[in-house]
Formats: C-alpha cells, structure tokens, sequence
C-alpha cells in the first residue's frame, strides 16, 4: 500500500524543490520577475498534475472496449485474455 | 526600487540650458533615451518656432539624399550597412554636410543630363544608320523587272543601268523606274518624284498609311520595312520598335501634306541621299560617330557609377546624421527661451532611478560644446499623471506589449505583465495540449530565438513576420508548456504514450470476449489496479475510442473551472495590493473584501465540492459513496443558490456529500449575498459621512440640511459648494453601482467563461484525431512498395494539414481565447489601465522609424 503514494510524493516533491527552493537561487537585475515566474511555473503544472492525478484516482466508469482494442491490448500490452474469469471485488 | 511589478516612479523635471550647450546636451539625451519632452510651445505654429530654418535645411539635406538613394538604387549598387549609429554631429559640421550634398547632387544631375543627350544622340544616328540600310532596298526594287528577269546575274547591264541612273540624278528627285516608268520615260518624260525618309513607332504604323492614303488621295507611295532590334528611348530607358518608312510624292503640296502628317504622328524624319555612292559615304560617316557615342556614352555611364558607389559607401551613416541632427533642432523648438538669460528652458518626464545617469549626460555635453555654466535639473511637484514607463528586456517586452495592447496601465499601479509572463502560456497549453504540436511551436520559437540577431538584422516590411519574430519568446514557452500539457493529457499528434504501463487491465475471459461486440471495463473490480497512472491521462482513454470523451469531459470541465476560479481570485488578490499601495482604505474595507468574501464563499467552495467528490466517491466504496451516488456538482451549486430543495436521490444514496454541507452551504449563500449591499453602498456611504463631516465643520449652518439629505442621489448640491473638484454624490452612488454589477454578475459569466479551456482542447484533440483516422492511418495501412510512395504522399498531405491547421490556425484560435481570458476575466479585477505610455526622445525608435522624425520628436 506505501508504494501506492511513491509517484504522488515524488513529483509533489519534485514540484515543491523548484517552486520553494529555487527562486533563492535566482539572481541578476531581474531577480523578482525570476522568482515570480518559477513560483507560478512550479504552481501551475503541480496542480494540472494534481488534478489529473484526482480524476483517475477514483474512476466512477471504465473505458469501454471493443473487441479488436481488447485483443490489440492484449498483444502488444501483455494483457493476456484468460479461459477463466478473474474478478477480485 | 525598479522592477516590472510596478511602473516606474516618474518625476517632471526642468533642465536649465544654456544656449550654447543645448545641442550637445540634447544630442547626449536622445542617445540615452530616457527623457520625455513636454511641448512648451504648444500654440506656436511650425513656421515660427525658433529653429525653423535649421529643420529645414534638414528636410533639403534628406531630400538630396533621398534623390541619391534612388539614383543607386536605380543602378542596383548595395548600400552598405554596419548597423552602427554614428553620432549626431555638431552644427558646424552640418554645413560641410550641405556642401557635400549639393556638390555630389549636382554632379548626379549634370551626368544624368549629359548622358541623356548622348543617348538621344545615339538614338538619332541609329535611326539613321538604319534608313540608310534599308531604303537601299526601297532603291534597289525600283529597278525594273525587265533587267532583273532574264538578267538577274548580268551584272554589267546593271551596272550600266545604275549609271545611267545615277547620271541623271538631281537634288531631291529620284527616277522611279518601273515598267509604266519606262514606258512614260521614253517619250523623253521624266517622272520627277520626290521622297521622304524617316522612322515611327510600329504601332503608329497602320494609322499613319491610312492618313497618307486618305489625306494624299492615294496619290502617295508608302515603303516600309521593320527594324528588327528596339531602340532605347533616352527619356524613359524604354526599349522601343520601330520601323523604316519611305514615301514617294510628286509635287509640292503633296510634299507638305506628307511632312505635316509625319510631324503630326511624330516620325522622325532624316536627310537620305539617293545616290548609292553618297549612301554608302553618309553609311560610313554614321557608323564612325556611333562608335565614338558609344565610347563616350560608356565613359559617361563608368563616371556615373563610380560617383554612385563613392555615396553608396556613406549613405546610410548621412542618413542617420541628417536624421539625429533633425530630431534634435525638433526637440529644441519644444523648449522655451529664456532671452534675459539666454538660456532654454526645458520641462521633462525623467524615471527617478535615473536621474543621476542623465545628469552625467548632461554633464558630457556641456563639455563636448565647451560651455562653462552647467545644466541645471531641477526636480517640479506636480499635480499632472505621469506617464507609466515599464522598464523592459527583450523578453519581457513582448508579454508588456500583450497587456499594453489592451490599456497602458495607470501610473504604478499594479502591472499584470510578470504573473502573464507564465499565465498566458499556462491556460495557452491547457487548450492546446498535444505534445507533438507543442515540440512543432517550440522548436520554431527557438529556432527564432536562436538566429534573433540575424533575423532582426534583416529590416522587412513583411507585417505577419514581424509579429511573429516579435513573439518568438511567447511562442516558445507556449510551445514548452504545451509540451508538458500534452504530457499530462497523454496526447501526441492524437496518440497515447504508455510510459508505465496502463493501470487498467481486462479479467474477462477468452469466450466473453469473443461473443461480445463491446466490453467495459469496472473500476469496481480488479480491472483497475487501485491506484492511478502516476503521471498523466491513462493511455487506455486513448484506445478505448467509445466513451473517451465522457471520461475527459467530466475531467476537462472541472480543471478549466478551477483554473479559472484561481485565476479570478489571483486577480482580486491584485486589487488588495492596489489598494494597499494607494492607501485607499475605503476600497479595501468595502471593496475589495465583500468582493474576495463573494468569490471565496460561491466559487471556491464549488472547486472545493470537486475536490471532495474526486476524494470521496470511489466504485470500490461502500453505499452511499458509491460511484452510482456520486452528486452532480453543478445540479449541488444550483440548488444550493437558488435555495431548491434537491431532487431525492436513488436507493441508498445521500443528498450531501459531507456532514453539515446544507447548513454551511445556506450559511454561505447568506454571507455571499450580505456582500452585495456592502459593496453597493458602503464606500459611497462612507464618502458621503467624510464630506458632512469636512462641511459641518467651516459651515455649521449647513447641518438642518446635511440631515435632510436622502440616502439616494441629492447630496449633490452640498458635495458641489465644499469642492468644486470632486465628484458628486449621485455620479459616486452609480459607479459604484455599475461596479457591483458587473462584478457580480461578471464573477458567473466569467467562471463559465473559463469553460473555453475545455471546449478548445476538446476541439484540438477531436482534429488531431480527425487527421490520424482520416489521413495518416489510411496511408499507413498499405503494404508493399507502392504503400510506401502511398505512405509519403499522404505523409505531405498530413503534415501540410497538421503545421497549417493544427499549429497555425488552433494555435491563433488558442491565442486568441488565451488572450480575451487575461483582457477580461482576469484584468477586470482589478486593472484600470488609463495611463499614457512614456515615449522618450531616443535616437534609436526616431532612427527604426526611418525619419519620420516629424512626428515623433514633437
């Protein structure tokens, strides 16, 4: 179940070095406009990954598949159909 | 402090100049760009100001240059260009300057003269050189056809025939013997004709035998012949044909009926003689001269371009000069002349932080013209609005000019420019997120970024160009952001990339599929892992061609809503620093927190309600929060403004997604509406108890009336007798009025506005997804040799199809929705935007320009 947050901690974390610690190191005449733009920069795409992250997290439908998607997955996805049934509730 | 946040502090100053000194001062000034003249001057006319005649000696000297330009470029010889500015130079240099253009100019003159003459010349002795030739045909046929008939080759008869000819020669006259000739002549008769050769343009032809035929009663002989090669026209350089004519007349009157209609059709008429022998001499003659012509007329021409490419070599830098020296006499009829002292006086618009830099310029020109009283800056309170000056680099001037395009921000308030700077190519990427098109405008952005030196060099007038070269740094990020965009929505060129392998998995077995048409998968059961995609769109929404849509619908919709609500509440939060700078406490008490409260407690709270659903409502859950449970969002927002009574809900489920949401949500639909009239009326209010005070206290009578006032309109009257200046009461009750109402009703349309971001990245993917359906996968799907010519021919179609209306015309469309969205939604909160941009006097944009100095220096 921990490797289950591995990915979202990762990239928050990725996001929170370059919008927190970042700007410190910007220098030059423009240093305010820097910081500034690497804040929002770092804000904006977290949070579009964020959400994207949501969404998928509690899907409410499932991707409807036609019979030829189900085979190509299973070909090129190793997504091998099975003789029996395999449902886990 | 200096920095793009803010406008820069302007101050008006005067500068104090002595007479002398003010040239080089002024010349010093428009190199550093940094000052804004004000016109001292303003009813004077243009003829009486002071330097009126040295800015004319300037228009002379351009228009002497320009008459130069034109003359080199006539002769095609490249102008050289170092790019460098020389300096303006001093008066006194500005009279060799004259001398040399009016020297060189009248040099230009007299050889374009003298080479027109020769060329006339030579005209006329090719003319002739070719009547000479073929009127000795005209000569020849009229030998008769007797002679020539059986003794074509008997030379000697002939010869005796033309000596018999010849010896019976006379002025003007030529004996056209043909056979009737010979007939009448033996009687002893001769037939005396008389002839006139000459030459005509060969359109003119046909009409002019036509005139002769009618106006001589056929009673004259037209011979013509062509002359193959065109003849230069000496005025023009036009290459004319023209042909050869010869007519035969007898008598007098015919012969000035024949000159005047040659004169009326402006053939050129020569002295022919008909004998062989002085043919053949005037032949020689002509010859002879053409070639001294030529000669000459080539010495000519080596002259003229060599005094061409002497100028070429100076031309631009003359250009310059002229042009700095005109910007500067402009600028110095703007000030005002002190005669007592015999110093100018200037008033101008200087950048605080610069002051320092600009007296050391000062400081240079006094001593450059040698003046021994320094320049004086002296620093004027002033009531007046500065103009605003954002200080800009090459990367930030472009975002400027995106926000200046809309209004020039008012004096230091607030400027949007640095937070646009990563917000517009942000909600750019977001509607136009696809990872291939996005490397296609990157690439293109730094490939313009990269040559930017070389491109700018070449000055075209190509306005679509020039946008986009002046755009590379914004087409660049749009391009990176989309880029990364495309990324999270797992879309290239309408493709999916499974990075770490799709987290949905298909548990049906072999014979359900195969019985079934369409299977869909459950997030219920152990089709989806449990946990999602780490990073982006699953790429099986790609494959699962069916109900992709609906899935990213409900997903698009929500993030363009809560991107947009934080982009609204960002802009509000702008306000409050505004306010805070301005020290306008009225506004942020009763402005800016009603507005904030408003926006918070309707807006954020529904993004909030998303975030819980996303949160709460699994298919692997319990009853009530099931997947079949999960509320509408929007159905939740309606009711809960409107006050309705929710729908029931299906067996099992709840209304509320939360304990004590209905209590909280009429708690917040309360304070959202208390906000209304606190925005409606209380600064008004407030204003309205500020000025009673401020009356009550010179004019204690007035306070029977300060209390009979209504809340309404009617303190107009008393605000108007304590001060003139302000505004009335009425006119500050339905400002604030219009400004609630459309902040409130604006805060709806402009969070549904928000939906483009939806809209237009549906849109994209649906034509990416065209395009690979109808298109590439068509020519993918040949086989053999032939299916590989196939595959390229519709490779070009798809990539043709791609560039132009994928980038090109969604990238526009982008822009444009990008680009309202920060005009209206975002700028609204808060920017007033009724400044006046600081125009200095700068050499550099009077140069880019290109002279129009007129305008801009005044």
């Amino acid at each position: 179940m921990v490797e289950a947050y591995v990915p979202p901690v990762i990239i928050t974390a990725i996001w929170a070095f370059i919008g927190i610690i970042c700007p410190f190191f910007a220098r030059g005449p423009n240093r305010g406009v820097t910081q500034c733009c690497i804040m929002l920069t770092a804000v904006t795409c977290w949070l579009f990954w964020l959400c994207c992250y949501l969404t998928q997290m509690n899907p409410l439908i499932g991707p409807k598949l036609s019979m030829n998607e189900i085979m190509i997955m299973a070909r090129e996805w190793g997504n091998e159909i099975k003789d029996t049934m395999d449902v886990t509730v | 402090m200096g920095s793009l946040f803010r406008s820069e502090e302007m101050a008006l100053c005067q500068l104090f100049l002595q007479s002398e000194a003010a040239y080089a001062c002024v010349s010093e000034l428009g190199e550093l760009g940094l000052v804004q003249f004000r016109d001292l001057n303003p009813d004077v006319n243009a003829f009486q100001r002071k330097f009126v005649n040295e800015v004319r000696r300037c228009d002379e000297m351009e228009r002497k240059l320009r008459y130069l330009e034109k003359e080199i470029k006539k002769d095609g010889i490249p102008m050289l260009d170092t790019g460098e500015s020389p300096e303006a130079p001093q008066p006194r240099e500005m009279i060799d300057l004259e001398a040399t253009f009016e020297k060189l100019e009248n040099e230009l003159r007299e050889v374009n003269q003298n080479a027109e003459a020769l060329k006339r010349n030579f005209l006329e002795l090719t003319e002739l050189k070719h009547i000479l030739r073929k009127t000795q045909v005209f000569f020849d046929e009229s030998v008769p056809a007797v002679y020539k008939s059986s003794t074509s080759h008997s030379s000697n008869k002939y010869r005796r025939y033309l000596q018999m000819a010849d010896n019976q020669n006379e002025d003007e006259q030529a004996q056209l013997l043909g056979e009737e000739g010979v007939r009448a002549s033996q009687p002893g008769q001769n037939l005396k004709l008389g002839f006139v050769a000459g030459v005509i343009s060969r359109e003119k032809l046909p009409a002019f035998e036509r005139m002769l035929w009618r106006a001589c009663r056929g009673n004259v002989f037209l011979r013509q012949a062509m002359i193959e090669s065109p003849l230069e026209d000496p005025t023009n350089g036009d290459q004319v044909y023209k042909s050869v004519f010869i007519i035969f007349f007898q008598g007098d009157q015919l012969k000035t009926r024949v000159k005047k209609i040659c004169e009326g059709f402006r053939a050129t008429l020569y002295p022919c003689p008909e004998a062989p022998a002085d043919r053949r001499e005037m032949a020689m003659g002509v010859m002879t001269r053409i070639e001294d012509l030529n000669t000459v007329l080539g010495q000519t021409q080596d002259h003229r371009h060599r005094v061409l490419v002497a100028a070429a070599k100076n031309l631009k830098n003359w250009f310059v000069k002229v042009r700095k020296i005109k910007a500067i006499y402009h600028t110095l009829n703007l000030f005002n002349l002190d005669v007592t002292q015999k110093c100018l006086i200037a008033e101008c618009w200087v950048p605080l932080l610069d002051i320092e830099t600009i007296q050391l310029a000062l400081r240079r020109g006094t001593e450059r013209s040698g003046s021994s009283v320094p320049p004086i800056l002296n620093r004027m309170q002033t009531f007046e609005n500065p103009p605003t000056y954002n200080r800009t680099n090459k990367f930030t001037k472009a975002f400027q000019a995106l926000i200046d395009a809309y209004g020039v921000a008012s004096y230091r308030e607030m400027n949007p420019a640095p937070y646009t700077i990563i917000t517009f190519p942000f909600l750019f990427a977001v509607m136009f997120g696809d990872i291939g098109h996005g490397a296609i405008m990157a690439l293109f952005g730094l490939w313009m970024i990269r040559k930017e030196k070389g491109l700018a060099a070449q000055k075209t007038d190509n306005e679509i160009w020039n946008i986009f070269f002046g755009g590379r740094y914004i087409i660049f990020l749009m391009g990176v952001f989309s880029m990364y965009t495309g990324l999270i929505y797992n879309d290239i060129f309408s493709k999916s990339l499974n990075i770490f392998g799709s987290h949905w998995h298909v548990s049906y077995n072999k014979s359900t599929v195969w019985n079934n048409k369409m299977l869909q998968l459950s997030p219920a059961t152990s089709d989806y892992e449990g946990t999602p995609y780490p990073f982006g769109m699953d790429p099986i929404w790609q494959v699962a061609t069916s109900n992709k849509i609906v899935f990213q619908n409900a997903y698009k919709m929500k993030i363009s809503i809560i991107f947009g609500v934080l982009h609204m509440i960002f802009g509000v939060v702008m306000s409050w620093h505004n306010h805070t700078y301005f020290r306008n406490r009225l506004s942020l008490i009763y402005e800016f927190i009603p507005q904030l409260v408003f926006l918070l407690l309707l807006f954020f709270y529904m993004v909030l309600l998303m975030f819980i659903k996303w949160n709460r409502y699994a298919a692997t859950n319990k009853m009530p929060y099931t997947e079949s449970c999960a509320p509408s969002i929007l159905i939740t927002f309606i009711d809960m403004v409107l006050f309705n009574t929710p729908k029931t809900p299906a067996q099992g489920c709840e209304v509320y997604m939360f304990w004590g949401q209905h209590f909280i949500q009429v708690v917040f639909v309360l304070i959202a509406l208390g906000c209304i009239p606190v925005m409606l009326l209380g600064k008004p209010i407030k204003i309205m108890q500020a000025r009673k005070l401020a009356n009550v206290q010179p004019i204690t009578g007035a306070d029977a009336e300060v209390g009979g006032m209504s809340n309404g309109g009617g303190g107009g009257g008393h605000g108007g007798a304590g001060h003139h200046d302000e505004e009335e009461m009425s006119e500050i009750f339905i400002h604030q009025g219009i400004h609630t109402i459309e902040y409130v009703l604006g805060s709806v349309s402009h969070t549904a506005s928000y939906l483009r971001l939806w809209a237009l990245s549906l849109a994209h993917a649906q034509l990416a997804e065209v395009l690979w359906t109808m298109v590439l996968s068509i020519g993918l799907n040949k086989e053999g040799w032939y299916g590989g010519v196939f595959v390229t021919v519709v490779f070009a179609f798809w990539a043709i199809l791609t560039v132009g209306i994928l980038v090109l015309m969604e990238g526009l469309s982008a822009f444009l929705h990008t680009l309202r969205l920060h005009w209206v939604e975002f700028q609204s909160k808060f920017y007033l935007g009724q400044g006046y941009a600081f125009q200095p006097f700068s050499f550099d944009s009077i140069i880019e320009n290109g002279g129009s100095a007129s305008g801009d220096a005044e």
